[in-house]
């Protein structure tokens, strides 16, 4: 495992200038991902329309120091393998000679919903490739609009909490056991709280010969409306609260890499955002019940998947 | 040599293309070639508060670095070294995390006024 000092000193592959809003999850995610690779490695990237590309390549600007290829929303798994696959051609004809790493990120709109059947195709080919979900739950970019990753429960303008309806009312999807049921080389959850998880995820993801999919926690400041600067707190909890276990499938097998050592409730992970506000005013207690049983429900069906003991919340 | 470095240097090259270009003059499909040349573009003014230093604390972790969403941690050799405030948004996350407490988070009219208390000074 690398140190800081020696990461720090790896070639910088997303740099400063970009517009995301200040303290956005997606930089320091995707800022992570990248310093994964070696200073001598290439990489080609493509992004999902999102926040990331929006913001990441106004014309004429590009924070991306490395090449980056557009595409539309639905296609960013599809456009990358069609690249891995050019690049595999012109190295076979002898036409290319630098070795080449190819990367896909989206939102969790252009991943979960839209991009779905394309990232679909691409893992089943199996190109060498890895795609990198930034989860924050909703359709940040063009305002807040409920996508199949927002929680139950959870404020948006497309899932107003109101008189009747108190939010989202489905749970979210489980995007990372979705992938992993295509029995890819690797598929991992990840959060930023833990660097050194990211880091290792990342390479891991880069090194193995054919498709992997990482699934990042990325906090929206303006769609979860928490105090900016508390970002890494807020992850923490969201790992501690079990409601975003990390978690890596490699070859089909499963393994938790953290277990919470106590248990939280998901009350600490809700309470400093505000699209779960209403969820804690009166007459909502069966809202917040609900969510926690949601949340129990998946990791016990984690742990099953992991091989490891059951354990129920004290009640 | 810093990413932004080189690519003011590159920028120079016939094949950059700038804002105030005539389409003419427009690269083949308008494709860039000059890799992170957003970092020539300065966010620095979005910022209303800014991250200030506290040499003395820092233990040089650099755990600020790695959670700055612009990359405005500028480390050399492995050490804290300054921030880019060309580029800090001054989001507060590096404040935040910092586990020796050697950043602090001041209003960026405080250190205006600062700066005019000074020069009424001299």
């Amino acid at each position: 495992m690398a140190t800081l000092k020696e990461l720090a000193q790896v070639e910088e592959r997303f740099v400063g200038g970009h517009r995301l809003c200040a303290g956005c999850g997606h930089g320091i995610s995707v800022r992570m991902v990248l310093n994964a690779l070696e200073n001598d490695e290439n990489v080609v990237v493509g992004c999902a329309t999102g926040c990331l590309e929006v913001a990441s390549t106004i014309y004429p600007y590009t924070a991306w120091n490395c090449s980056f290829i557009h595409n539309a929303f639905e296609n960013a798994a599809a456009t990358i393998s069609g690249v891995e696959a050019a690049y595999r051609s012109l190295k076979k004809q002898g036409k290319l000679k630098d070795d080449f790493k190819f990367v896909a990120f989206g939102g969790d709109g252009g991943t979960y919903d839209i991009g779905l059947q394309s990232l679909s195709g691409a893992m089943e080919r199996g190109h060498k490739m890895v795609y990198v979900c930034l989860d924050n739950g909703a359709y940040m970019n063009t305002g807040i609009q409920r996508s199949s990753a927002t929680p139950i429960g959870a404020d948006t303008t497309t899932s107003p909490a109101g008189k009747v309806i108190p939010g989202k009312q489905q749970p979210r999807k489980d995007l990372a056991a979705l992938i992993a049921a295509h029995n890819i080389p690797y598929v991992a959850q990840t959060a930023i709280s833990n660097w050194q998880d990211v880091h290792k995820k990342a390479k891991k993801a880069f090194e193995v010969d054919g498709p992997a999919f990482i699934n990042i926690l990325s906090p929206c400041p303006r769609g979860w409306r928490y105090n900016t600067p508390d970002i890494v707190d807020l992850v923490k909890k969201a790992v501690e609260t079990r409601f975003w276990p990390l978690y890596e499938v490699e070859d089909g097998k499963w393994k938790l890499n953290s277990k919470p050592k106590k248990y939280v409730s998901v009350e600490e992970f809700l309470k400093p955002q505000g699209r779960f506000k209403h969820v804690f005013a009166p007459g909502n207690e069966d809202l917040l019940k609900r969510i926690q049983e949601e949340v129990d429900k998946q990791w016990l069906a984690l742990l099953e998947r992991c091989g490891e003991e059951p354990e129920l919340p004290p009640r | 040599m810093t990413p932004s470095d080189k690519n003011l240097s590159q920028c120079c090259s016939s094949k950059c293309i700038s804002p105030d270009m005539n389409w003419k003059e427009l690269t083949k499909a308008g494709n860039i070639y000059t890799p992170g040349n957003a970092s020539t573009y300065e966010t620095g003014d979005w910022r209303t508060i800014r991250p200030v230093w506290d040499e003395e604390r820092c233990i040089h972790c650099l755990i600020c670095w790695r959670y700055c969403p612009d990359a405005s941690i500028i480390s050399t050799g492995g050490k804290f070294d300054s921030f880019d405030y060309k580029h800090c948004k001054g989001c507060g996350i590096c404040a935040n995390v910092c586990p020796a407490h050697a950043i602090e988070m001041i209003s960026e009219d405080e250190i205006e006024k600062q700066k005019e208390a000074q020069k009424d000074e001299e």
